[in-house]
Formats: structure tokens, sequence, C-alpha cells
């Protein structure tokens, strides 16, 4: 566990050392969101519709554009073969690099896509069922595209190529998340929808670091 | 001749039942050439490499 | 029980199996022209006219059996990438790669035809039906592993990274299947059932098996024909493959 701690301590203050890149991927998601309303047009009703899928979609690009550089800086300097080589269990150091990951990337996008919900005229609880599927999604974002990224480590475009492999997995997460917020406000209630979520979570949180350090020994090998 | 007109006719569905068929068979058709093809390509290519190889081997 | 073992690694050399492909891809290239000509034969002069969807109905007996080889040429990719992971073995992981293009070749048959058969009875070439939604995402996982599998150039590494993701996918396919069902029943915009609309009589099921054996013998051709090209590119340098090209064998 300690292990682990000092991963994620690493992972943040590595992050945070460069700044810049925190917001790429906020930024990205705020400006897609954004842009949304000036391609359909600003009634509210149509809005109100479509507020869900757009936040949702959104931060599904959004996640999956940071997750290039999930490995990619250990990967450059040889830190990530040091820790394949490490005696503790490579899924945990994983887990705790997806956990700093998620801090930086994904609860920036859990904080302000409800502040995005605004523009789309949602009503005050079904900005709270946003913020709650947002926190119960995004991770399972992150550790499904964790796998992602460690089959595609170090290719030409990998970037595309991780879109590609990443995207289909998600559209459980981004069915469940936009669908929480639709239920809500046609009045069906978002639990089951909730709860799924965080089953699909949980299944991720089970298996992804396995198959992420699985692929990660493909990779660096 | 009539039989053969009411055939091709399927009832009024022959775009969609020929369009269904016909990409279908144009594409399982297409596939073995294609693979044909790429085997062809191969064989030259591993005879190139034979080739080039032999004088040494003979040496 | 070892010796056995032993024998079957050797059976999956590459010096052994592409002779032997090369021995059986006949029989099934036969055997899949033979099959889908009586197949054929039967969709349009044998099974009767449905007596509510007319002669449009006849889309069926390609649709179905490709949309069912969609699905089995993933799960058996899972089966080889399993095999390949497990015991290391490189036949298995260029079985998968053999399989993916024609997989992906049957799901884009069964999107087409589900659109041609869609416009006539439903009245649009798609909708947002859960069958046709998880056909499409299949679609999707063939061509990231396509696409994975042909970036990586180390040929290990592609053989291991691809298994990977087939076994990733093969896990999701269940729970990316039930998402769409909950969402389209959620959107409760199509409630229409693709295939439980008219009953069946026998002469259509035998059809529509015949088709989908056909269907078998061809990916099985198309797979031992690709996986040779797939040999034979990898072992170039090798003493058998140059010998038996220099033969005129290959």
């Amino acid at each position: 566990m300690g292990v682990f701690a000092w991963i994620v301590k690493r992972d943040l203050m590595l992050a945070l050392r460069h700044r810049a890149d925190l917001f790429t991927a906020l930024f990205f998601f705020i400006i897609v969101v954004s842009l949304f309303p000036l391609g359909i047009g600003p009634e509210a009703d149509t809005l109100r519709l479509i507020a869900p899928g757009v936040v949702w979609v959104a931060a599904l690009l959004a996640s999956m554009l940071a997750l290039e550089r999930l490995f990619a800086v250990d990967h450059a300097d040889g830190t990530l073969e040091q820790m394949l080589l490490a005696p503790q269990p490579v899924a945990l150091l994983v887990l705790g690099k997806i956990v700093a990951h998620w801090l930086v990337t994904g609860l920036p996008l859990v904080v302000v896509g409800p502040v995005l919900g605004l523009q789309y005229d949602l009503s005050a609880d079904a900005l709270g069922v946003l913020l709650i599927s947002l926190l119960l999604g995004t991770p399972a974002l992150s550790l499904i595209g964790a796998i992602g990224a460690a089959l595609t480590l170090g290719l030409r475009g990998g970037g595309v190529l991780v879109s590609l492999l990443v995207l289909p997995l998600y559209i459980p997460v981004l069915i469940f998340g936009a669908g929480a917020v639709e239920a809500h406000i046609a009045g069906l209630g978002s639990d089951s929808h909730l709860y799924l979520l965080g089953a699909i979570g949980m299944v991720a949180l089970l298996l992804a670091p396995l198959a992420t350090a699985a692929a990660l020994r493909v990779s660096v090998e | 001749m009539s039989d053969w007109q009411t055939f091709f006719d399927m009832g009024g569905y022959a775009l969609y039942v020929w369009g269904s068929f016909g990409v279908s068979a144009v594409l399982m058709i297409a596939e073995p050439i294609l693979l044909r093809g790429r085997h062809k390509a191969v064989i030259k290519r591993v005879a190139r490499i034979a080739r080039m190889n032999a004088p040494e081997v003979k040496q | 029980m070892s010796s056995r073992l032993i024998n079957w690694f050797k059976f999956s050399s590459p010096a052994t199996f592409y002779p032997l492909a090369g021995r059986l891809l006949p029989w099934f290239a036969v055997t899949a022209v033979v099959l889908i000509g009586i197949g054929l034969y039967m969709s349009f002069f044998v099974a009767p006219t449905d007596y509510k969807q007319g002669e449009g109905y006849r889309i069926i007996f390609i649709h179905v059996p490709a949309a069912w080889m969609s699905m089995f040429i993933y799960l058996v990719m899972a089966f080889w990438s399993a095999l390949g992971l497990i015991f290391n073995t490189r036949l298995s992981a260029m079985m998968a790669q053999a399989l993916a293009p024609t997989g992906a070749l049957f799901t884009f048959i069964a999107l087409w035809t589900g659109a041609f058969w869609g416009k006539p009875m439903w009245g649009t070439w798609w909708v947002w039906d859960a069958r046709l939604t998880s056909e499409l995402i299949l679609l999707f996982l063939y061509m990231g592993y396509i696409a994975l599998t042909s970036a990586i150039e180390d040929t290990r590494r592609a053989d291991r990274a691809g298994a990977l993701l087939v076994l990733v996918g093969v896990v999701n396919i269940p729970i990316i299947y039930y998402s769409v069902e909950w969402w389209n029943t959620l959107h409760q915009g199509s409630t229409i059932n693709f295939r439980k609309e008219s009953s069946m009589t026998t002469t259509m099921l035998y059809t529509m098996l015949i088709m989908a054996l056909g269907c078998w013998a061809y990916t099985i051709a198309a797979a031992l024909s690709r996986v040779r090209s797939i040999m034979l590119e990898r072992e170039r340098n090798s003493t058998w493959a140059q010998q038996l090209v220099a033969e005129g064998k290959a």
C-alpha cells in the first residue's frame, strides 16, 4: 500500500510541474461542450434534451485525449521498465498511476461538467445527477483507457489508434452516464443507471489494472 | 421470359433483395481474389530473397 | 500427456502447418462453393414466399448467417488469442489475425443487408435497434484489432497486444450488448423485433443452416489462405519457406 500512495503522490507532483498539460483536456472539454449550442441553435428545449449526451460524449473524448501521456513520459525515460522489474505487483503500480491520472484529468471534468450544464439550462437536481454520474463514470473511463494507452505505447499515430481501441469500450459508460441524467429529466429516476454505472466501475477496477499490466509487459518487453 | 422477369422483380423488393445479395456476392468474391493476389505477391517476394541469397550459398 | 503436448506444438510450427493448410484449403473452398450454391438455390427457388413480408424476407438468408458468423469469428479469435497467450504459440496469433478481416467482412455484410432489410420493412435504412447497434460496435472492435496489429511492426508484440485486445473485447461484448439493449428500451424507439416477425418454416430454417455452413467453410478457407500468406511473409528468410517457393510448392 505504501508503494501505491507513493506512486500516486509522485505522479501528482510530476503533473503539477507541467501545469499546462493539466488544462489541455479540460479546455478541450469546455470548448467541445460550448460548440454544440452554436451548431444546433440556442432553443432551451432542444439544449435541455441534448445536454446529457453532449456533456458525456465530450467527457469521453476529453479523457481519451489525456490518455496518451499516461505512460508515455515514464516509457521515454525508462522509469516504466524499472517499474515492471520492481518486486511490487505491477497492477498495483498501474492502479496508482491511473488514480493520479484521474485526479489530474478526470476530476476537473466532474467539477466543470455541472457548470457547463448551466449553459444548457439544466435544472439544479439534474445538474446534481450529472455530477454524480460523472463522478462514478470518469474513473471507469480512466481505467478502461489505460488498457488502450498501454497497448499503443510508443507506436506511431498512437493517439488516433487509442481512440479506435478505446471508444467502443467506452460505450456502456456513455449509455449509463448520459442515461442517468436523461432518466432523471424524464422523471424515471436515475438510481438504476447510477448503480449500473458503479457496477461497471467496479468491474473495471478489478480487471483493468491486470489487463493494463499485461499490456505494458507486452509493449515494453 | 416473364417467369424470369417476375423472379428478378422479387415481388417489388428487387432493389432490396438484389442490393443485399449483390453486395454480399461482390465482397465474398473479391476477398478470395485479393487473398490469391496477396499469396502470389508473397511468393514472389520470398523467391526474390532466395535469389539474393543464392550466390552466397554457392560460393 | 507430455509427449502429446509436444506433438501439438510440433504440429503448430509453421513449417508443418503451412503445407497442411495448403492441402486442406481446396476442400473447404469447394465445400463453401457447393453449400452456398445449394443455399442460394434454396433461398430463391425452394423456400416459400413469406405471407407477411413477401419476397423481401429472402434477405434474411444472407443476413442471419452473416450476423452469426460475425459473432462466432470474434469468439474463435478470442479462443486462439487465449491459447496464444497461455502456450505462447505463434500459430494461434497468426490464426486470429487471419480471421479478423473475414470477421469484419461478415459484420459489414450483416449491417449492409440489415439496412436493405430495414428500408422496406421499417421504412428507414437505419434503425437504432439493439442488434444493429451492437453489430456496428462489433465492426468497430474488428477495426480496432486490425488497426492495432497492423500498426505494430514487431510481430511478437503485435501478436500479444492483439490477443490482449481481443480478450478485453470479449469481456466487454456482453456488457456492451446489455447496455445497448437497456438504452434501447429506455428510449422506446423501435419495439420491432428483427427475426420474430414471421414464423419460420422448416425449409427456411434448413436454408439458413446450409447458408451458415457454407459461410463457415468459406471462413475456414479464407483464414487458411490468409494464414499461409502471413506465415510465408514472416518466415521469408527461413530455409523451409525458400525451399517450398523454389520447388514451386508454396
